[in-house]
């Protein structure tokens, strides 16, 4: 067997990326922005509510967090649902304690599961974003483009109405898309995605991404990554969150205003174990100078005025 | 296949010739920053897909793509605090997508070697003129936007054929990083020319300890710490060679940054009759001007015994 000869051309070495999703640029030339109120860092928190289906097809992947043993999983199923009853309100409780505003992705089918979430989350003023229909249906690079933007729609008009806000934030059921995405969702008013874990501070992509903006969201000191993936104790967590917060805290004094994206689950960072360490985490945070806590759109728009 | 390429003879690492470094140092010590390019969608490889969602994986090439686009600059800024030099593990593609990036490497007198055109193109495969071909292409490509000679080669995500090693010693190639067998450099069976393996690593690399072993931030740091601490004492028999294997995509995180920096600067804190802070081709060129013909010498004499 050899290669075709095609395995050795390139047609897209060229200067940027080889794709036209968005321009490339090293974060630490950009003009520098300043946060409201002459804040350092803004805090962005965010968590997710999700429904995992117990028949969720395996095909073309399963979103991390699903189904494992055979049909019927239901060590899987109620141990991620523990997190739509008691992990979540767990969470909610730290970040009244250290009054923090977040950002809450939810899947549609959970708004209509589970209408207290919505009303809770509305009665918090926390930010929803759109998080697709439910773990079972993800977005992947071939799909029928038709059942995408019907998936689009139904997640967005179902959240939109349950909840009464406009939803402009978009986070794809396991940070997957097509190439298609980005165009539907700014078709149907979304003006961010969290799905490029590229960045540290908003950029906005290119037409073929329907010009959507890409939000840093967090991916590696996100609990998923940190405690189920890297399988760290929760005080690691701790230690690699602060981490992260001082070094970008550091460097807003060079570069301007920095943003700390906390990503929470609530079936992993809010087990009864494990929410102490959140407590003191925030705790830790909040006794900075300087910490602007806001919702993904407040800090978009934050940053869009000064673009 | 065959079971053994026979690129290396088996050599005890009891009484070999006493290799000193420059001021008398025993450990030589590089730093090798990875920068990578890996495509949105490249053409497929039947023995390894890029990508393990469909393209576009947003999620895997993102993470990629954040190294060129944050992490560097924290790689580098860490690196210029602490006066090492680094030596670039380049996919050559990056010449054409990031020539900001190498300015800024070229500046420093950073070196420079090849570690294929992607990240995403494997050589399982590829027949010899193929093979040749991405040699050549490194070669032309790094001369051309470096003025530097390619010395080094790791082959492109540790993807090799049988005639790969043979390939680097007839293109002229210093050394290889692809073999891991050893902590000190040693020539290499090849039909042509002469060739060395150099101590890179698949232990104290980044990706290896974040991904495989799943080690914190802060357990890095005490790794590099404790593996230069052993080499500097066997380094007193016979000079070793340590290289911190680097990605900006997973070292240059804010979480992670600090843990290395740590290591980094307890090593460089070490006198010079200690520590060699050098490049790979610098240790490559030393050791073919004072050790090679006296380590094959006695590879040969001792016939594995």
């Amino acid at each position: 067997m050899t290669l075709d000869k095609s395995y050795l051309e390139y047609p897209n070495r060229r200067h940027g990326m080889d794709h036209d999703l968005y321009d490339w640029s090293c974060m630490q030339d950009r003009k520098p922005v300043q946060w409201p109120g002459g804040a350092k860092m803004a805090l962005w928190i965010s968590y997710s509510l999700e429904f995992f289906p117990l028949d969720q097809p395996a095909k073309p992947f399963k979103a991390p967090g699903g189904m494992v043993t055979p049909y019927p999983d239901l060590r899987h199923y109620t141990t991620r649902d523990y997190g739509n009853r008691v992990g979540i309100q767990r969470i909610w409780k730290v970040l009244d304690k250290h009054d923090l505003k977040a950002s809450a992705a939810v899947n549609s089918k959970v708004a209509e599961r589970y209408p207290y979430l919505i009303n809770k989350i509305t009665e918090r003023g926390d930010e929803i974003i759109g998080h697709g229909v439910d773990m079972g249906k993800v977005h992947y690079g071939g799909m029928d483009d038709a059942e995408e933007k019907a998936l689009i729609k139904e997640s967005l008009s179902t959240l939109r109405k349950a909840s009464g806000q406009p939803v402009t934030g978009w986070w794809s059921p396991g940070k997957s898309e097509s190439f298609n995405t980005g165009k539907h969702l700014t078709a149907n008013g979304v003006e961010y995605s969290c799905d490029w874990g590229n960045d540290e501070m908003p950029y906005q992509m290119n037409e073929d991404a329907g010009n959507i903006w890409a939000m840093p969201h967090g991916d590696e000191i996100w609990d998923r990554t940190i405690i189920m993936d890297k399988k760290h104790s929760e005080r690691e967590f701790v230690e690699e969150v602060e981490d992260a917060f001082s070094v970008l805290y550091d460097e807003t004094n060079e570069y301007g205003g920095r943003i700390l994206s906390l990503v929470l689950t609530p079936y992993i960072m809010g087990q009864h174990y494990r929410i102490k360490y959140l407590d003191e985490l925030l705790g830790w945070i909040k006794g900075h100078e300087g910490i602007w806590s806001a919702n993904g759109s407040e800090i978009l728009n934050a940053f869009k005025k000064q673009a | 296949m065959k079971p053994d390429l026979e690129l290396y003879d088996y050599w005890p690492y009891e009484g070999r010739p006493k290799i000193t470094w420059p001021n008398g140092a025993k450990v030589a010590f590089w730093v090798a920053p990875n920068i990578e390019f890996y495509e949105l969608n490249p053409p497929v490889n039947p023995k390894r897909a890029a990508w393990p969602r469909p393209s576009p994986d947003v999620l895997m090439a993102g993470s990629r793509d954040y190294g060129n686009r944050v992490g560097h600059r924290r790689v580098m800024d860490v690196l210029d605090k602490y006066k090492v030099r680094g030596s670039v593990s380049l996919n050559i593609g990056l010449i054409d997508h990031h020539p900001e990036l190498i300015e800024e490497a070229k500046e420093r007198d950073w070196e420079f070697f090849s570690h294929g055109i992607y990240n995403t193109r494997y050589t399982y495969e590829m027949d010899e003129a193929q093979e040749r071909a991405i040699l050549e292409d490194s070669l032309e490509s790094v001369m051309r936007a470096t003025g530097q000679k390619l010395a080094g080669y790791l082959a492109p995500a540790l993807t090799h054929t049988e005639r790969t090693i043979d390939l680097l010693a007839e293109y002229g190639f210093l050394y290889s990083c692809d073999l891991f067998q050893d902590d000190t450099p040693q020539p290499v069976n090849v039909k042509s020319g002469r060739l060395i393996s150099m101590p890179y690593s698949l232990e104290i690399n980044d990706i290896i300890v974040y991904n495989a072993y799943l080690g914190t931030p802060r357990r890095y740091g005490q790794m590099i710490k404790d593996q230069f601490d052993q080499l500097l004492v066997e380094g007193a028999d016979c000079g070793t060679v340590m290289c911190i294997p680097l990605h900006a995509y997973a070292v240059g995180h804010p979480h992670r940054i600090r843990g290395f920096e740590e290591a980094l600067e307890y090593i460089t804190g070490h006198a010079k009759e200690d520590v060699w802070v050098a490049t790979g081709r610098e240790i490559a060129e030393y050791y073919y001007e004072n050790y090679y013909d006296a380590c094959a010498t006695d590879i040969a004499a001792r016939k594995g015994g």
